[in-house]
């Protein structure tokens, strides 16, 4: 009977070892890893864009989101074939430093300063994004930072910049960063009724949001470029090239952009395709 | 709290509706965690069983050192293993950041000093009972190790079962390592924390409720079959 | 097969730590009759058993055997442990520890478990059985190894008067067989009706060792003497 048991316990294992044995199978289609940001992953536009590029290639994208700063490292550490972020001198720098092979913008889409409806900066209607910021510190009203070094943080951190306010001394309880994506910011934003900067496919999006709107809009600073670059290869062979830029001259092409430009959520169009001429194959 | 209610319905709903999206992920994460389990415990059992029995210079001190890996944070971990996998990393040439199998290595790294540790607290009181009995029956300290081990499959069930929980319940290192990509990395806890990221906390509890419900069936099934078993062997 | 016997004990101590547990252990056990060992509590009886057969190593002194002793002494313990399997198992596992083959150690084991009256709960689990039982089982199991000698450490302390006298007539059996006896026991009666001779602790030492009928008769030291007066109350 002991023994019974035994005989059990190694089917067991061995049924464990065949699981184990299946899983890398998966690895085995044809597939790229694509290092991205939250903002193109929870906004939905993935989900909308990659079986359409499936359809016509066969090639299957990995998204991996992150912030930009973050998924720039992935591509830094070769762990990605693709980044598609937007933060674009960064994303120069990433190419001056021999990590990427080129940067292609690919489209545009806007940040939004969202705040409690009660506005206790009075910003609600502005145009200006500087005249809104310098409000919010004038008032020390809270303000959520994401704090992650990634695009949208770096966005924040321009505004500041441009608003010629030092955050370094004006810094104060009102100034929350968190270190985290958009999504979770967006939670301890509505969570405190803070104001915050967040682009509009998350926002539109996000389901959580209590007591926030979008207070301004339409400042031409708030435009949010997102380019695309090939991980060099040169520095990574293991980076697949062929499959990778497939990818982004599918991405910069007609029917890609295309595609962008229908993506909706509520009738309301979230990315503006702006690719310049496709490129030919380097 | 009406949100816990409609966690709830949402959770049943998805449960017997069958989603075939919700029903991959949860496949993963039992593969993955199982997978985990298995390998861990391979490890961490002898390691545990080698601490109880042997008695060697040094052994306290790798015993505390045990006990404190068992409070080893997930993103720690997450991350050494991201470092070593990553191409650029010592591993790299594996290629396997952001797969299953990344997330198996940091889920093993997790629980095998728990298993471990655990494992060696009921060995050594299996041997301080059975010690005097098997030295005298002139058992070598490799089969007593084997014997205990065998002697203790209850106990050890309980232990094992502990460490499977613990890696099905984490997020911190498989984020990190997996990636969360959809349809290849995405476990119930990276599904969790992605809906909970995009403000939707309804869809989150539910999946919490799923995830739940997965590990208190893996737990009943084992303990069903650890008592079926004590009752016939005592 | 050649004796192992006789061993040989010429002035060992066991000191652990400052405490000193065997002062002055000096003594010859020769094939034969059964020896029994008796002494107040912390005298050194166990000690003595443990020191003999191998579970202890002198601090000072020598223990030496006419040859290898490996593989031909056993014992049975006070409280015997059993392991989580069938009573057979546990009679059968320190042959498996040897090597003997699956249907030749089960066939040993089911002799002997027949020879100590408990062929009919061989299958059961060993640890479920009532203390006579398990007591029998761990004699059966240290038969089963065919020891030439074989050490027990009161055997019936925790026996009713039935089976007291059950393991008694086994042991008488395995005497007659040709196996040293060489138990402890504060049962005097027992002394008597079991043992050739008498080996009398007192504080760590031995003080006398003698045949039963002149140790009871006419004890050679006041210890003894005093000992056997406030131990015979019946």
């Amino acid at each position: 009977m002991v023994k019974k048991t035994a005989m059990g316990m190694r089917r067991v294992v061995l049924a464990g070892l065949l699981a184990l044995a299946a899983l890398p199978a998966q690895a085995q289609e044809r597939f790229i890893t694509v290092a991205s940001t939250t903002s193109t992953d929870q906004s939905g536009l993935f989900g909308h864009l990659l079986p359409a590029f499936k359809r016509d290639t066969g090639i299957d994208v990995r998204v991996v989101a992150l912030g930009t700063g973050q998924a720039l490292d992935v591509g830094r550490r070769g762990d990605a074939d693709v980044v598609f972020v937007h933060d674009k001198p960064a994303e120069e720098r990433f190419v001056a430093e021999g990590f990427g092979v080129a940067r292609i913008q690919v489209m545009y889409n806007d940040f939004v300063v969202i705040g409690p409806k009660a506005d206790p900066a009075r910003i609600a209607g502005l145009k200006d994004v500087n005249e809104a910021f310098t409000r919010i510190q004038k008032a020390a009203a809270p303000f959520v930072s994401r704090g992650d070094n990634s695009g949208t943080h770096a966005a924040e951190l321009r505004y500041w910049q441009s608003a010629k306010i030092d955050l370094a001394s004006a810094k104060g309880a009102w100034y929350r960063e968190v270190g985290q994506g958009m999504g979770p910011a967006l939670n301890t934003a509505s969570g405190m009724g803070a104001y915050i900067l967040a682009d509009r496919g998350t926002w539109l999006n996000f389901r959580n949001r209590g007591d926030l709107a979008i207070l301004v809009e339409g400042d031409t600073q708030l435009f949010n470029q997102y380019g695309v670059i090939l991980v060099n290869p040169a520095r990574h062979p293991t980076v697949k090239q062929e499959l990778g830029r497939s990818f982004i001259e599918w991405l910069v092409g007609p029917k890609g952009q295309a595609t962008i430009a229908d993506y909706k959520i509520g009738g309301e169009q979230l990315f503006f395709p702006n690719a310049e001429t496709p490129r030919p194959r380097s | 709290m009406a949100i816990f209610g409609d966690a709830f319905a949402t959770a049943l709903a998805l449960l017997i509706g069958g989603d075939p999206q919700l029903f991959g992920i949860v496949s993963l994460s039992l593969q993955v965690s199982l997978a985990a389990t298995l390998i861990a415990a391979t490890i961490g059992l002898p390691i545990g069983a080698a601490l109880a029995l042997a008695r060697f210079p040094g052994r306290q001190p790798i015993v505390v050192i045990l006990n404190a890996l068992m409070g080893l944070p997930p993103v720690v971990v997450g991350l050494v293993v991201y470092l070593l996998l990553s191409r650029a990393g010592p591993l790299g040439s594996l290629g396997l950041l952001f797969t299953p199998g990344a997330m198996i290595v940091a889920q093993t790294v997790l629980i095998a000093p728990i298993l471990a540790a655990l494992a060696r607290q009921t060995l050594e009181d299996a041997w301080a009972e059975h010690c005097d009995q098997l030295r005298s029956l002139g058992a070598t300290l490799l089969q007593s190790a084997a014997t205990l081990l065998w002697d203790t499959r209850y106990a050890l069930v309980t232990v094992v079962l502990a460490g499977f929980g613990r890696a099905a319940a984490e997020v911190g290192a498989v984020i990190i390592v997996g990636g969360n990509i959809a349809g290849v990395t995405r476990t119930m806890t990276t599904a969790i924390a992605l809906e909970t990221s995009k403000g939707d906390l309804g869809l989150a509890l539910a999946l919490g409720i799923v995830l739940l419900a997965v590990v208190l069936a893996v737990n009943a099934a084992a303990s069903g079959l650890k008592n079926l078993s004590v009752r016939r062997y005592g | 097969m050649a004796s192992i016997l006789p061993l040989e004990l010429v002035h060992v101590r066991l000191a652990i730590g400052d405490t000193l547990i065997a002062d002055d252990f000096t003594l010859t056990l020769a094939a034969g009759a059964p020896t029994i060992v008796v002494g107040a509590n912390g005298a050194g009886k166990s000690t003595l058993l443990r020191l003999c057969h191998g579970l202890a190593a002198p601090s000072a002194g020598t223990i030496a055997w006419a040859r290898d002793p490996k593989g031909h002494q056993a014992m049975v313990f006070q409280r015997p442990s059993m392991l989580r399997r069938s009573a057979l198992a546990n009679v059968a596992y320190g042959l498996k520890l040897r090597g003997v083959p699956r249907g030749v150690r089960t066939e040993i084991a089911r002799d002997r478990l027949r020879r100590v009256g408990l062929e009919a709960i061989a299958e059961r689990p060993a640890r479920v059985l009532s203390g006579g039982e398990q007591a029998r089982v761990a004699l059966a199991r240290a038969w089963a190894l065919d020891p030439q000698i074989l050490f027990l450490d009161e055997p019936t302390a925790n026996l009713d008067p039935a089976a007291t006298r059950a393991l008694e007539d086994i042991l008488g059996d395995m005497a007659e067989e040709g196996t040293k006896i060489v138990m402890t026991t504060h049962n005097l009666g027992q002394a008597r009706r079991l043992g050739a001779d008498i080996v009398f602790l007192h504080r760590g030492r031995v003080i006398e060792h003698a045949p039963v009928e002149r140790f009871f008769k006419s004890p050679g030291t006041p210890e003894a003497a005093a000992y056997l007066a406030g131990e015979l109350p019946w």
